[in-house]
C-alpha cells in the first residue's frame, strides 16, 4: 500500500523525518518497500494561460507558443507537444528552475526563435508518469470551480506540497493497516503521539433511506452485515484537487467525485464501499444472494465472470447481478456522468467467502484484499441487515506475556502496549486482564494474538537473546552420515554432483525404458514440467546433453535425490525413496567403469558382497547390464551397465558418440543391506601363500559365480581373491574363456604348510570344476 | 715368483695394484679389480705365502709393511667404488629427468554441488547447537502441509504459497510440499518433546524461474519444543547461527510479520554480507538483507499434533539454502543452480 506522510498527519502530528519514520514502521510490521520524494523542486513552476500557438518557419516538431505567465506578462517559448490548445492552462517552469525529473531550464535559442522557459509534462514535474504531452491543468478561462489564475504558483493551484510516500508491504493479518487511519494509530502508540479520526456528522435529508430505497440480504451466512444509504442532489464531475492529488500518490486513478470519493473513503478508514446509480437499479434496490448455477455477470472491467453458487452477488431488488459482493462491481449500475442520485452499498462479508470467490475468478482488488482480511465495518449507518457477532473479550495474563516472549514486563507496561492501538483493558485480577478487541482488529481472537501485539508495540529488539539448552548432543544419524560418505565417494570418482529437477516431460519414462504408473501435476508450470520422475536416468542424462553441447562432453555426473512410485496399496502418497544416480562418460567409460565405481561405493559403505546379476534393466543396454541383489534376502537394490543407445538418442547424448555407463541404486535399501560388522579382525603375522588358478568356463557362466564358488570353497584361510585375467582365444575353445584367479592363503596362527595349502586348492578346484561347466586350464 | 723379502717387490706390488684401482671404470670392473690386487689369488697374497720362509725378525717387518700396503689398497678400492657409486647413481638420475610441467591432465576428483555444501555446512552448524536433523517427503498431503499448520483450506494465506498440487486421490488431498514445515509436522506427531531439530530438503513452488526464485528450491527450517521456550530463546538462537555460519562481523535482527502457523511472528534478517552493513545495491541501501521467518509455534499448531500449549512451548524458524548459497557467493541468477553447467559446479 502506497501511504503519504500527509495523510497520516491528518491523524497524528507526526514530526519524525522519513528515515526514521520508516525504520518505525519496519519495526512495526509494516515493512518499508520504498521511501519517495514527491513534489519536490517545483517553486519556478508558475501556472500560464496559452495565448498564442504559432508554427515555426522549417520546423514541424516544435511550435512558438506564448503564454500569460500572470500580471499580463506575457512569455514566448518553444515547445514540442500538441495536446493543448489556445485558453489551457499549463505549468511554466520558468528560466533557471531545476526541474525534478528534467533539466535545468535556460533561455535558449532555437531555429531562431527565443524560449523564454519551458511548459511540462506530468513526468517532467515528477507528479505523474504521462511524458507524453503537457500537463493541462484545466480548459478554457473563467474556470471558476479550479479558481486557478495565471501566476500562480502550480504547488498553490494543485493543492501540492511537498510529500513524501511510503510504499508498504501489509501481512494478511492485518486488515486495519491497508488504511491510512491503521498505519497513523500504530504509528502514533509506538512514538507515543496523541491520535484521533475526524468524526464527520453527515447532513440528513428530509426523505429516510427506507423510502428511496429498499435492501434485502438471502445469503447471511456470506453477507453478515448490510448497510445501504441514499445520497441525493449528488453534482458528478471531477474532484477537487486535494482529493485527486492524494488518490494519486496512493496509487488509484481519479475517475469521478463520487467514486472517488468512495475510494478515498476505504484508503483512509480501510472500509470499500460501492456506489450505485440508484436510478439504474432496478426495483430501486439491492438484493444479496448467491448466484445460481450458470449464471454470468460483466464486470466492470468487461470481462464476462461465472460466477458459482458459493459466491456472493449483489443484485439489484428485482434479482438481476448488478455486482460481484466486495470484488467488484457490474457495468449496468456504474456512476455516470449523469447520476444524481446515489445508493451507497456498505457491507461486511464473510473473509473466507471473498478469499474463495477471488481464488476462483482469479480476481483481485483493493476491495477483495480488504475484505477477506475481514475489513472493518462503520457503524452509525442506516438501514441496518443482519448482525455481527460483537468483539471478543480476552483474558490476557502477564505471566504467559513473559513466559512466551522471555520478557519480564509489568502489568502496566502490558496495558500501555494496548490501549493506544484501541485495545481496552482492565484487570480481572493482579497479573490477569480483561482485553476487549477493537472491530477492526479481527485478526485478534486469542491470548497469543494479544502477546504479539504487546511484542509488536514494545519493539522486538527489547526482547532480550538467550539460548536454550537442548536434552542431549547433536547428531547426524547413522543414514544421514552414509550419505554423505557415499557422495565423498563418488567425487572420489571424478563424479559432480548434479541436481536435477524432480519434474519431468510426459513422454521421458518411455524413453528411459520404464513402463506403468507415474504421478502426474494438477497444475503444472509447463507440460515438460508435469511427471513425478521415478528414475534419476532423465534428468542426468539431459545434464550431459546440456554439458555436451557447450562442448563438455566427457563428464561424470551423479545425484542424490527423491523418485516417486504410484502409491503402494493402502497408501495416499507417491512410494517415495531416495534414490543415487551415478552417468559415466569420460572417453573411455563403459559398463566397466559402472562396476568399478559401484565397487568402490560398496567397500566404502562396508557392504557384505552384493550379486551382480546380469539382467536386462529398463534404458540400459539389453547385454551390459546387471541388478544388484542382497544374496540372503534375494532384494533388489537397483542396476548397473551402460545406457541403451536408443535410450541416448532419446535425450540428446546420439551426437555424442561413446558409451555411458550407469548405476542407479535406491539409497534406504543399500544402507540396510548387511553390512560387515565393526569389530576389528585380527592380522595374521604369519606368512601367506599364493596360488593361481585359471579355468576355462563357458560363456554363460558369470565369473561372478565362479568367484562366489572359489570364495565359499577357500573358507577361512582364503584372505584374498582376485580374478586377474580374462583370455579368449587361442587353446580355448571358441564360446569359452579362460578366468585366471590368485587365491591368497593364510592362517591367523601358524606358517601353512605345503599340504594344507595343497588340499585348499584341491578343494577350490573340485568345487569349481562340480559346480560350473568348468575346467582347470592345462589340469 | 714375487719375493717378499725384495723390498721393491712389495713396492711394486703396490704401485701397479694402485695404477689398475686408478684405471678401473665401472663398478663391476672395481669388483675384478680387487681381487686381482687384494684377492687370495693377488699377488700380495703371494707375497704373504713367502713369508713363511723368512727369518721371524725380518718376517715381522716384511709382514708389517705387506699388511700396511694392503691396507692402503684396500682404501683405496673403498674409496674408489663410492665414487663410482655416486656417480653412476648421479648419471642414472641424470637419464631418468621429468619435466613435472608436460605431464598430461587426467580427470580429478567430482565436486560436491554447491547446493549440497551449504546444506552440509548449515546442517553442521545447527547439530554444533545441540540440534538433530530430520527429514521428510516431498510429495505432502495438504494436511501436513496446510491444514495442520493452521492452514485450512479457503485460507487467504494459501496464496501466499502457491502450490504444485497431484494428481492423486481427492482434488487437492495431495501435493508437493511448498515448505519444509510439513517434517515439523511428522516430527511432533512421531516424538514427544524436547524436539530439538532442523529439516532441510527441497521444495516445491508454481513460481516462474527467475534470477531469485526457482520452483524446485532448498529450505532449511528448525523447530525447538520444550517447557519454557521463548521469543527470546527464538532470538538468540536465530543471531548464534548466524555469527557462527556468516561470521562473527554478521548479525541479524527480527521484525513483526505474518504466518498462519506461528505467533508471535517474526521476519528475520542479517547485516548485508556484501557490504557488511555499510549500504549497498544488494541491500537496497539499507544494509540488511532479508533471510528468512521465525515465531513462536501457534497453539493451533499444536493443537493439530496433540501437544499441550500450556504446557510446552516452541520455536519454528526457517530459510531457503540456495538463498544462503546466493549470499555467501555472490551468484546473480539462482537459476545456474539447476543447469548442472560444469563449468559453475567444479568452481565449488
Amino acid at each position: 500500500m502506497r501511504v503519504p506522510l500527509s495523510w497520516l498527519r491528518d491523524f497524528a502530528p507526526i514530526e519524525v523525518g522519513p528515515d526514521d519514520l520508516g525504520a518505525t514502521l519496519d519495526d512495526l510490521g509494516l515493512v518499508v518497500e520504498s521511501i519517495e520524494r514527491v513534489g519536490e523542486g517545483l517553486d519556478g513552476v508558475v501556472v500560464a494561460r496559452v495565448l498564442a500557438i504559432d508554427p515555426i518557419p522549417s520546423a514541424d516538431l516544435i511550435r512558438r507558443v506564448t503564454v500569460d505567465a500572470g500580471d499580463g506578462r506575457s512569455v514566448e517559448v518553444v515547445c514540442g507537444a500538441f495536446n493543448f490548445a489556445v485558453g489551457d492552462l499549463v505549468p511554466l517552469a520558468t528560466v533557471g528552475t531545476s526541474l525534478p525529473e528534467g533539466p535545468t531550464v535556460t533561455r535558449r535559442r532555437m531555429k531562431g526563435v527565443e524560449s523564454n522557459g519551458m511548459l511540462c509534462s506530468g513526468k517532467e514535474l515528477g507528479l505523474s508518469e504521462d511524458s507524453a504531452g503537457i500537463l493541462v491543468l484545466g480548459p478554457s478561462a473563467g474556470d471558476e470551480r479550479t479558481g486557478v489564475e495565471p501566476g500562480a504558483p502550480l504547488t498553490d493551484a494543485l493543492g501540492i506540497e511537498p510529500d513524501v510516500v511510503f510504499g508498504l508491504e501489509v501481512e494478511g493479518n492485518r486488515p486495519d493497516a491497508l488504511s491510512m487511519v491503521g498505519v497513523a494509530r500504530d504509528v502514533a502508540a509506538r512514538l507515543g503521539l496523541p491520535f484521533s479520526i475526524p468524526d464527520p456528522r453527515p447532513t440528513e435529508g428530509k426523505v429516510p433511506t427506507a423510502h428511496l430505497a429498499r435492501a434485502a440480504v438471502e445469503a447471511a451466512d456470506l453477507c453478515p452485515r448490510l448497510h445501504v444509504r441514499v445520497l441525493v442532489d449528488v453534482e458528478g464531475g471531477a474532484s477537487p484537487p486535494w482529493m485527486t492529488r492524494r488518490l494519486v500518490l496512493a496509487g488509484m486513478r481519479p475517475i469521478n467525485s463520487i467514486v472517488d470519493a468512495s475510494n478515498y473513503v476505504m484508503l483512509e478508514l480501510g472500509q470499500p464501499t460501492h456506489p450505485y446509480d440508484l436510478d439504474r437499479l432496478g426495483g430501486h434496490g439491492l438484493l444479496v444472494r448467491r448466484a445460481r448455477p450458470g449464471e454470468t455477470i460483466v464486470t466492470l472491467d468487461g470481462e464476462e465472470r461465472q460466477p458459482t453458487p458459493d459466491d456472493c452477488l449483489i443484485c439489484d431488488a428485482d434479482g438481476t447481478p448488478v455486482g460481484i459482493a466486495g470484488i467488484m462491481g457490474g457495468a449496468t449500475s456504474e456512476i455516470s456522468a449523469t447520476t444524481s442520485r446515489v445508493l451507497l452499498e456498505v457491507a461486511h462479508f464473510a473473509p473466507m467467502a471473498i478469499a474463495g470467490t477471488s481464488a476462483r475468478l482469479g480476481l483481485r482488488t483493493e476491495a477483495s484484499v480488504r475484505f477477506e482480511r475481514g475489513a472493518v465495518t462503520a457503524a452509525g449507518s442506516l438501514d441496518v441487515r443482519g448482525e455481527l457477532a460483537p468483539p471478543p473479550v480476552i483474558r490476557l495474563r502477564t505471566d504467559r506475556v513473559n513466559a512466551i516472549l522471555g520478557t519480564d514486563l509489568d502489568d502496566a507496561t502490558v496495558r500501555r502496549q494496548l490501549t493506544p492501538l484501541g485495545f481496552e483493558t482492565s484487570v480481572e485480577s493482579p497479573g490477569v486482564h480483561q482485553v476487549r478487541v477493537p472491530t477492526f482488529r479481527p485478526d485478534s481472537t486469542r491470548e497469543v494474538d494479544l502477546i504479539e501485539e504487546v511484542a509488536r508495540l514494545n519493539g522486538y529488539s527489547k526482547i532480550p537473546r538467550t539460548v536454550p539448552a537442548p536434552p542431549g548432543v547433536g547428531r547426524l544419524t547413522p543414514y544421514q552420515r552414509d550419505r554423505r560418505r557415499v557422495r565423498q565417494v563418488l567425487t572420489g570418482a571424478g563424479a559432480n554432483e548434479a541436481w536435477t529437477a524432480s519434474l519431468l516431460s510426459p513422454g521421458d519414462h518411455a524413453a528411459a525404458g520404464l513402463t506403468g504408473p507415474e504421478v502426474e501435476v494438477e497444475n503444472p508450470l509447463a507440460s515438460e514440467e508435469s511427471v513425478l520422475r521415478r528414475t534419476l536416468l532423465p534428468g542426468l542424462l539431459r545434464s550431459l546433453a546440456y554439458n555436451a553441447s557447450h562442448r563438455y562432453p566427457d563428464l561424470r555426473l551423479f545425484e542424490v535425490g527423491h523418485v516417486f512410485g504410484w502409491p503402494r496399496p493402502g497408501e495416499q502418497l507417491p512410494d517415495e525413496t531416495e534414490h543415487v544416480g551415478v552417468a559415466l562418460a569420460w572417453p573411455e567409460d563403459d559398463a566397466r567403469s559402472a562396476v568399478d565405481v559401484w565397487r568402490a561405493l560398496a567397500a566404502a559403505v562396508r557392504l557384505e558382497p552384493l550379486s551382480i546379476e546380469p539382467d536386462s534393466r529398463p534404458g540400459l543396454h539389453p547385454t551390459r547390464s546387471a541388478r544388484l541383489v542382497v544374496p540372503a534376502t534375494g532384494a533388489e537394490l537397483g542396476g548397473l551397465g551402460e545406457v541403451d543407445p536408443d535410450v541416448l538418442d532419446a535425450f540428446g547424448l546420439g551426437g555424442r558418440g561413446g558409451r555411458v555407463g550407469w548405476i542407479e541404486v535406491d539409497l534406504g535399501l543399500l544402507l540396510a543391506a548387511p553390512r560387515r560388522p565393526l569389530e576389528a579382525q585380527p592380522v595374521s603375522r604369519f606368512p601367506s601363500s599364493d596360488v593361481d588358478l585359471a579355468f576355462v568356463v563357458d560363456d554363460a557362466t558369470p565369473a561372478g559365480a565362479v568367484e562366489e564358488t572359489l570364495a565359499r570353497a577357500g573358507g577361512d584361510l582364503l584372505v584374498r581373491l582376485t580374478l586377474f585375467d580374462v583370455y579368449r582365444g587361442e587353446g580355448v575353445a571358441p564360446g569359452r574363456r579362460s578366468l585366471a584367479f590368485r587365491l591368497r592363503f593364510c592362517a591367523l596362527d601358524h606358517t601353512l604348510t605345503d599340504e594344507e595349502v595343497g588340499e585348499a586348492r584341491r578343494r577350490c578346484i573340485e568345487a569349481v570344476e562340480s559346480s560350473h561347466p568348468a575346467a582347470l586350464r592345462g589340469g | 715368483m714375487p719375493d717378499v723379502s725384495d723390498v721393491s717387490d712389495v713396492a711394486l706390488a703396490e704401485t701397479e695394484g694402485q695404477a689398475r684401482i686408478d684405471a678401473a671404470d665401472s663398478v663391476e670392473a672395481l669388483r675384478a679389480v680387487e681381487a686381482e690386487v687384494v684377492g687370495r689369488r693377488s699377488r700380495l697374497a703371494s707375497l704373504q705365502q713367502g713369508l713363511a720362509g723368512l727369518p721371524p725378525d725380518e718376517r715381522r717387518s716384511r709382514g708389517r709393511q705387506l699388511n700396511e700396503a694392503r691396507a692402503r689398497l684396500q682404501a683405496s678400492l673403498d674409496l674408489r667404488r663410492v665414487e663410482m657409486g655416486k656417480s653412476e647413481r648421479r648419471a642414472r638420475l641424470e637419464s631418468e629427468r621429468l619435466d613435472l610441467t608436460e605431464v598430461l591432465p587426467r580427470p580429478g576428483p567430482g565436486h560436491l554441488h554447491l547446493v549440497t555444501q551449504t546444506q552440509a555446512e548449515l546442517e553442521d552448524v545447527f547439530v554444533g547447537m545441540g540440534f538433530t536433523v530430520a527429514e521428510g517427503p516431498e510429495a505432502e498431503t495438504d494436511w501436513h502441509n496446510f491444514e495442520a499448520l493452521n492452514i485450512p483450506p479457503g485460507h487467504p494465506a494459501r496464496s501466499m504459497w502457491d502450490t504444485f498440487y497431484l494428481r492423486l486421490g481427492p482434488p487437492g488431498s495431495t501435493l508437493l510440499r511448498a515448505h519444509t514445515s510439513p517434517v515439523q509436522i511428522r516430527v511432533m506427531q512421531s516424538q514427544p518433546p524436547p524436539i530439538f531439530i532442523v529439516a532441510p530438503g527441497r521444495a516445491y513452488r508454481r513460481d516462474t524461474p527467475d534470477a531469485r526464485h526457482l520452483p524446485v528450491f532448498h529450505q532449511i527450517e528448525g523447530l525447538v519444543v520444550d517447557r519454557g521456550v521463548s521469543f527470546a530463546d527464538l532470538s538468540g538462537t536465530i543471531e548464534a547461527f548466524t555469527t557462527a555460519y556468516f561470521g562473527p562481523a554478521i548479525h541479524s535482527r527480527l521484525r513483526p510479520s505474518y504466518f498462519p502457523f506461528t505467533e508471535p511472528s517474526a521476519e528475520y534478517e542479517i547485516n548485508c554480507t556484501i557490504c557488511r552493513g555499510a549500504g549497498c545495491r544488494t541491500c537496497s541501501g539499507t544494509g540488511w538483507v532479508e533471510l528468512g521467518g521465525a515465531g513462536m509455534v501457534d497453539p493451533n499448531v499444536f493443537a493439530a499434533v496433540g501437544i499441550d500449549d500450556e504446557e510446552w512451548s516452541g520455536f519454528a524458524f526457517g530459510f531457503g539454502i540456495d538463498r544462503c548459497a546466493q549470499m555467501r557467493h555472490g551468484i546473480a541468477d539462482m537459476r545456474v543452480l539447476l543447469d548442472n553447467d560444469i563449468r559453475f559446479l567444479s568452481q565449488f
